[in-house]
């Protein structure tokens, strides 16, 4: 009996069911070097291949860079691929983690959100993953256990979808969701083989039809298949609601790419991902008690940027509190921040908007945080001043 | 609209190109790297003792052996990218890099 047999909620640790339901999702392979805090993924994949309850591959290799390599063979080659990282490991992975969408690799890889060193810091914010925004996987950020768990099933449909094939990166935060023991449903074992049917490639590496792959883009070429890669994963976007939708008829539990919370009437949104929306949820019924017109807007799809969805969320809203869990050294606006003033600029009833940093290295983020980010957005809002970052709670 | 025609485009179009940017193998044979070139080896024939070090030194594979009967090995321009490298291992110091005329 497999704790995935269960129909009642389970409490088991966030990494492990993961796990479990890369084993629902039947992963042919998966190749990963441990790193914390994603070290529990990948430890309980080794105990599922090694109890013969996944048919899986597991391959130990001697690096994250050898990690993706090997991903990136089996992918090519039609196996079903997962893998998992973390902060140094993303960094020393992302050689190859930038050529996987051009090669239009389905692969999963899941990322326990780490800062990356130094100093060294074990922690969690969003450093790893901003550090490797721009490499062209379809990116999504869960919120919880239960989240993490649907999505790890969710992110093979979509990626392996004829009409994306892209990687996926599926973004959890390390130890403040990976670690935390959760409630979790499992979704049945045979409604996952009816979601998600075998991954057939489109472009096979095969011995029997020889095929270049990962070859050189003279001038002439390159650009061109960048802009391919781009319309790739620009395109992506309707299939990943598609999942969504198809996976809600199925378990009953629905998915957006934005998420709302309280967001009627809200004058004020907080703009967040992750884990911390949890907290931020909290605080804004706190705050709604106390009269305050405030609402919160999640961004769970991050690459491709749902721009309409966001628009349309943050309408008639007056001021924004944007946080990032990482920050830009030398720009006035983490990234998250940068790129939503980007997309509003061009709105004629563009709202304020204000940049705080919380959270980084793994400095704790309370809900009193968030009254102060909305206080704070609205006064230098109302005062016309919308600049610098601020970095909340930092000692000067 | 802009009224300025923009040269230098894209060999092929975005759309058209194959999924995974792959290839049948052997593509690098239709990557005529030739006109990389400033410099051409040009073989004094009379000097020549068919030893085959240009043959086992250049990087990029072009000289092909033209058998016993012609003793010696010619440089495929269409790939030669001009390095010089045969030039300088020739123990009868008897390839001269010419350089290409525009």
């Amino acid at each position: 009996m497999s704790v995935t047999d269960s129909t009642k909620p389970v409490g088991i640790e966030v990494s492990l069911a993961m796990a479990e339901a890369v084993k629902l999702a039947e992963a042919e392979v998966v190749a990963a070097y441990p790193i914390t805090p994603q070290t529990h993924i990948v430890e309980h994949l080794s105990d599922l291949v090694a109890n013969g309850e996944l048919e899986a591959a597991y391959i130990p290799v001697e690096s994250e860079q050898s990690a993706l390599s090997a991903c990136i063979g089996s992918s090519a080659a039609g196996a079903r691929t997962f893998t998992a990282t973390s902060s140094q490991g993303l960094m020393y992975m992302a050689e190859m983690v930038f050529i996987a969408p051009m090669l239009r690799v389905p692969i999963v890889m899941a990322v326990a959100n780490r800062a990356i060193s130094g100093p060294i810091n074990i922690w969690n914010d969003h450093s790893d993953i901003m550090s490797v925004r721009d490499c062209g996987w379809i990116q999504i950020f869960a919120e919880n256990g239960q989240e993490a768990t649907d999505l790890s099933i969710i992110s093979f449909r979509i990626a392996e979808d004829k009409n994306v094939m892209m990687p996926f990166i599926l973004n959890i935060d390390g130890f403040t969701l990976s670690h935390f023991i959760e409630p979790i449903v499992f979704p049945e074992a045979a409604k996952v083989k009816k979601f998600l049917p075998p991954y057939e490639t489109t472009h096979k590496l095969d011995l029997a039809k020889p095929m270049s792959m990962g070859l050189l883009g003279a001038p002439e070429y390159y650009a061109e298949s960048k802009k391919a890669t781009d319309n790739a994963l620009l395109g992506s976007k309707p299939y990943v609601q598609k999942a969504f939708d198809e996976y809600a008829a199925i378990f009953g539990r629905q998915y957006k790419l934005v998420e709302t919370y309280r967001m009627e009437g809200a004058e004020t949104a907080i703009v967040a991902m992750g884990s911390i929306a949890e907290t931020a949820m909290t605080a804004v019924d706190e705050m709604r008690e106390a009269g305050e017109k405030v609402g919160l807007v999640r961004l769970r799809l991050w690459r491709p940027f749902p721009v309409e969805e966001f628009r349309a969320a943050v309408r008639g809203v007056k001021t924004l509190a944007v946080v990032d869990r990482h920050f830009t050294p030398g720009f006035p606006e983490g990234p998250v921040a940068t790129e939503i003033r980007a997309l509003m600029y061009h709105e004629d009833d563009r709202p304020r908007m204000s940049n705080f940093i919380l959270g980084l290295g793994g400095r704790d983020v309370p809900r009193n945080h968030f009254k102060y980010v909305v206080e704070k957005a609205k006064d230098l809002g109302a005062a016309g001043r919308q600049g610098q970052y601020e970095m909340v709670g930092v000692q000067e | 609209m802009s009224k300025t025609k923009i040269s230098m485009e894209g060999a092929v179009k975005a759309g058209e190109l194959p999924l995974g940017f792959a290839a049948r193998p052997g593509s690098t044979r239709n990557f005529k790297t030739g006109d990389w070139r400033s410099a051409r080896p040009v073989l004094d024939r009379e000097k020549c003792i068919y030893c085959g070090f240009c043959y086992i030194y250049c990087p990029d594979g072009v000289y092909q052996d033209m058998g016993p009967e012609e003793k010696y090995y010619k440089a495929d321009l269409d790939y030669c990218k001009g390095c010089g490298v045969c030039a300088q291992e020739c123990p009868k110091n008897c390839i001269q890099m010419l350089v290409e005329e525009v």
